[in-house]
């Protein structure tokens, strides 16, 4: 019958931490979480390189699948152009581009994906864990995401050296070169907004613990779609035109096939105002859902024991 | 000789029984698990026909037109979840097992201890994808024969040869499986090798051709030589997807390649096994 009493941090009854302590905490919890990270570095590097293979085979289905669509194209004529001809584009992209565009979303997944959030949300609620953070002043959200943060850093700290030579060996696919510097901005935005849209969404999944107490099933469900839908697997252009719409509503794509088609300047320029504002849009969304279910889902939760 | 022989078909029987009463004492697991994996399937089954909603067929000039290259997915499916019902959860128990010095127990059985160790469990969920291989196969093999232009139905024997190179491809992969799991003996702990596992079959995934030029080359040359992933499904696939008549020599050489590559990679696994065993220190206690 014991349900713990729900530590408001909003009112302080010792003395106040002030901006200053916080700082401090947020720094503490950034840095462990960020030595944590580094422990298995060699291992890291490795699993990071390797995870570049399955474009090799990409790159080669790919190939073929252009090559044949430049044949049939140019049938009698003469074939065999080097790279299958850039005159070929499926959905918009050709054979280099279509390369360019898979090693891009690795970038824009390295930023968006959140192994283990969900789940791990759900299991502290389920292992009654969750007590920790209503009795001590520490907002879960917010200990998740500088965790999280740091986990990305310690990331792009070691993986920086296999992706640098990945695309150092694949400076060929990307036809128009670097983007022009307002584009690459707007990838970046894309990728930051990315990286917090695929926290809160999947926060929010893990919310969904406090009702359910298993939602490894539903998260499947969540990464088949969004593994399909994000454009991880293929540009989203190339689906067939009566779902694209419905797909291009949907915030999956910002977590992958955004960023990408900004930085290859996929998306007009008349339109990438406003798309970035739709961005912005879901995050804010997201932000508001996953504070509204983790608050109902406190005033819900109950604790035993322990 | 046969009563050996017996003795360990009823072991093995024993081994997926007890399986099958553990799966389905959680049945609403093993539904998810199923339904997920089905899951799997349609993505990639959408996949492939986004892509051949632009292209006419997989390389030009390779004959891997829609139907076709579905027969190709179907024994990708068959091929992989026969390895992942019956030797997959094997391989990563046998890592823990090392961990965990429970090996001891394996080792003291009066049974051959690779046998022991790659048939003790049988996730019988995976075969839902084994189903899900013969609705693409039965569908794309309908649709080949049904078909206006080129329609083809396979003879009694190429079916017969596609089983029997089928086999030889789950033995290659068994054979892959058992090299890297036996290597946690040395290195204690090998999730990265499972990753690696993953990533190689990868490349069994698409018609060997593709592969066949430029830079490629030099990969299939790797992986039909030294780890011969590629004919794994390739060598299969093509039983099928063409007429036994005509086939160029090369073609045969490959065929025949492939029984060699198989019995080949089941004795290095049989050795690699043995020399890590040789090398197996109990854990502590």
């Amino acid at each position: 019958m014991s349900t713990l009493p729900v530590a408001d941090s909003s009112i302080p009854n010792h003395a106040p931490i002030g901006v200053m302590g916080r700082l401090r905490i947020w720094k503490m919890i950034f840095a462990t979480a960020f030595s944590e990270r580094l422990v298995y570095r060699g291992d890291f590097a490795l699993g990071t390189l390797m995870r570049f293979l399955p474009i090799v085979t990409q790159i080669f289905l790919w190939w073929a699948i252009f090559d044949s669509i430049g044949q049939s194209n140019t049938a009698g004529t003469e074939s065999g152009q080097p790279a299958g001809g850039e005159a070929v584009s499926i959905g918009g992209y050709g054979f280099r581009e279509m390369v360019a565009y898979y090693l891009l979303t690795m970038i824009a997944r390295a930023f968006s994906s959140m192994p283990g959030l969900a789940s791990g949300i759900a299991q502290q609620i389920r292992e009654g864990e969750i007590k920790r953070y209503l009795i001590q002043p520490i907002d879960l959200i917010g200990f998740l995401l500088l965790n999280r943060i740091a986990h990305k850093c310690a990331y792009y700290a070691v993986a920086i050296a296999p992706f640098a030579l990945v695309f150092y060996l694949c400076r060929d696919y990307f036809v128009d070169g670097f983007p022009p510097l307002h584009l690459f901005l707007c990838f970046v935005a894309s990728l930051l907004m990315g990286f917090l849209i695929g926290f809160f969404l999947e926060a929010s999944i893990g919310m969904i613990g406090f009702w359910f107490l298993e939602v490894s099933s539903l998260l499947f469900l969540y990464m088949l779609f969004s593994f399909f839908l994000s454009g991880h697997m293929f540009p989203l252009t190339l689906l067939p035109d009566w779902i694209e719409p419905a797909v291009n509503f949907l915030p999956l794509k910002y977590l992958a096939y955004f960023p990408a088609a900004v930085f290859l300047g996929k998306i007009p320029e008349d339109e990438l105002a406003m798309e970035m504002g739709i961005q912005f849009a879901w995050l804010v969304f997201f932000i508001v859902l996953c504070r509204f279910a983790y608050a109902r889902g406190v005033a819900r939760y109950s604790g035993f024991g322990g | 000789m046969w009563s050996e022989l017996n003795r360990y078909r009823r072991v093995f029987f024993t081994f997926a029984q007890n399986s099958l009463v553990r799966d389905m004492t959680f049945r609403t697991n093993f539904v998810i698990e199923c339904l997920s994996s089905l899951g799997w399937t349609l993505m990639n089954v959408g996949f492939y026909l986004i892509i051949f909603e632009h292209t006419k067929s997989i390389g030009a000039d390779s004959g891997w037109d829609r139907e076709k290259f579905f027969l190709f997915l179907a024994t990708t499916w068959f091929i992989n979840s026969l390895v992942q019902a019956f030797f997959m959860p094997n391989a990563e128990e046998f890592s823990e097992l090392i961990r965990t010095g429970g090996l001891d127990f394996a080792l003291l059985k009066p049974i051959d201890t690779q046998f022991l160790i790659s048939f003790r469990r049988v996730s019988w969920s995976s075969l839902a994808n084994f189903a899900a291989g013969i609705v693409i196969a039965a569908v794309s093999l309908w649709k080949l024969a049904n078909r206006e232009v080129d329609p083809y139905v396979p003879t009694a024997m190429s079916c017969l040869l596609y089983v029997f190179f089928c086999g030889c491809g789950v033995a290659i992969m068994y054979s892959l499986m058992i090299c890297l799991s036996a290597t946690s003996i040395w290195l204690g702990r090998n999730q990265t090798l499972y990753n690696f596992w993953f990533y190689i079959t990868n490349f069994s995934r698409y018609p060997m051709e593709i592969y066949n030029r430029g830079w490629g080359q030099a990969l299939y040359g790797l992986f039909t030589f030294v780890i011969p992933v590629l004919v794994v499904v390739n060598v299969p696939a093509r039983l099928i997807a063409r007429p036994v008549e005509p086939r160029s020599d090369s073609e045969w050489w490959l065929v025949g390649w492939t029984i060699v590559a198989t019995l080949l990679s089941v004795l290095a696994s049989r050795w690699v096994f043995r020399t890590a065993l040789g090398s197996y220190r109990s854990a502590s206690s």
